[in-house]
């Protein structure tokens, strides 16, 4: 998802603390910021919202690429709103991390050098005006899928960050769609190109949920906490059984042969994607890897002046305001 | 190790006459910027009619290790709930 790949840190704390955190946490309680939590339940969180947000602000770059080149006015300024939202969900995720004892620019450094990731489905391009219906309808698709059931993750700040996101989302989903929806009334070339669309992003939209359960070692602990609650086979079940029937819809071929309807199991038997190329997007080696975080970079060098300026110019103010009592 | 601006929590009142709410927090330099960056973050879908902003090493909270002492008062004196009372329905609305 989102936060993909995310290992459960081990925690090294008194089992009788621990045995009373499980059972706040078994009772639906929500863990605050200030309350005793185990220290690998702060540095998972901390690992897991972060990469959250580092998604929320990188995801940026593929949809921004099409603002200047969007085909109406009206289109344009609806991209623009979906990528501002997305600039928001990073910011509500930040914040959530920070109260963990983390500050915005250790993460933000921590991006900028590797040591944490954001989402393999950000290291993808954006080719023509499609890949932001196919974006919308698909991306943001599965991320509300793995979001909904966030809301009630057993910490607070995450959780509520999680509930205005969510109620964000939909808008993203339902453009996107439009746009295919657009596309596949069009020409002839407009409905190959929403085709192509959909044929590049279905394996990466797949991917988005992360290997499956039989394989993600440090699945257990995280569910035990409720910081993660769904398998990745469960969730990317639920994501084909609602995306087939819209492609459908759309009169558009999902890119899989043996994608078919199982009677028995009462959903689809799919093809599941080349995890090779996951783990070597996730290593950084993605088609746009290094051009994402070159970006992210001229950003926060760029920008580096502005953030020095506002605190000298802030600190002028207060000296001033000073002087004059 | 944060050379960043300070945290700034936001409180926002809806629409609908109730009282300001926490939303979130954020980064600013001064209070004007934590207004204008509030606006931004927190009300881009009408979510409020007035915004405050206060600096969050401003705000003193209650330990949650409190808990016990703190809320234990309230344990004992259940006849403040309305439903302590039992009042029959003869006595009509109440
Ligand atoms: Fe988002
Ligand atoms: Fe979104």
């Amino acid at each position: 998802m989102y936060a993909q790949m995310i290992k459960s840190e081990a925690t090294k704390d008194d089992p009788e603390q621990l045995a009373a955190f499980q059972a706040r946490i078994d009772a639906g309680d929500k863990i605050e910021p200030k309350d005793w939590m185990p220290e690998g339940y702060r540095k998972t969180l901390i690992r897991q919202i972060g990469q959250h947000a580092h998604s929320e602000i990188v995801g940026q770059l593929p949809e921004g690429n099409w603002i200047t080149r969007a085909p109406t006015l009206e289109r344009k300024a609806i991209l623009l709103a979906k990528v501002q939202d997305e600039a928001g969900h990073g910011l509500y995720l930040y914040c959530a991390a920070e109260t963990l004892g983390v500050s915005r620019d250790e993460l933000t450094e921590m991006l900028l050098d590797g040591r944490m990731k954001y989402s393999s489905i950000f290291a993808y391009p954006t080719l023509t005006w499609a890949d932001m219906g196919a974006v919308g309808w698909l991306v943001d698709g599965a991320a509300i899928m793995n979001q909904v059931p966030l809301q009630r993750t057993s910490f607070g700040p995450y959780a509520r960050a999680m509930v205005r996101i969510c109620k964000e989302e939909s808008f993203h989903q339902r453009q996107g769609f439009d746009i295919m929806m657009k596309m596949v009334n069009g020409t002839e070339a407009q409905k190959r190109m929403a085709q192509d669309a959909l044929n590049r992003f279905w394996y990466p939209a797949l991917m988005m949920f992360g290997p499956s359960d039989a394989e993600s070692v440090h699945s257990e602990q995280s569910m035990q906490w409720k910081i993660k609650m769904n398998g990745n086979d469960e969730l990317r079940q639920k994501f084909v059984d609602q995306t087939v029937p819209q492609a459908k819809y759309l009169g558009l071929t999902i890119p899989d042969e043996d994608l078919k309807w199982n009677e028995d199991k009462g959903a689809y038997d799919f093809t599941g994607p080349d995890w090779s190329e996951f783990f070597d997007v996730l290593k950084g080696n993605g088609p746009c890897s290094t051009e994402r975080i070159e970006a992210r970079q001229k950003a926060w060098d760029d920008g580096a002046w502005v953030r020095e300026a506002r605190l000298a110019h802030a600190a002028k103010k207060r000296a001033a305001q000073v002087a004059a009592e | 190790m944060s050379n960043g601006w300070p945290l700034w929590e936001v409180f926002i009142r809806g629409q609908h006459g109730l009282s300001h709410r926490h939303v979130g927090s954020l980064h600013a330099t001064d209070a004007a910027h934590a207004i204008q960056n509030a606006r931004d973050v927190y009300t881009r879908r009408k979510e409020g009619v007035s915004i405050w902003v206060v600096p969050a090493a401003e705000i003193t909270a209650s330990s949650p290790d409190d808990k016990g002492s703190l809320y234990d008062p309230a344990d004992d004196k259940i006849y403040r709930h309305p439903s302590f009372f039992d009042i029959p329905d003869d006595a009509g609305a109440m």
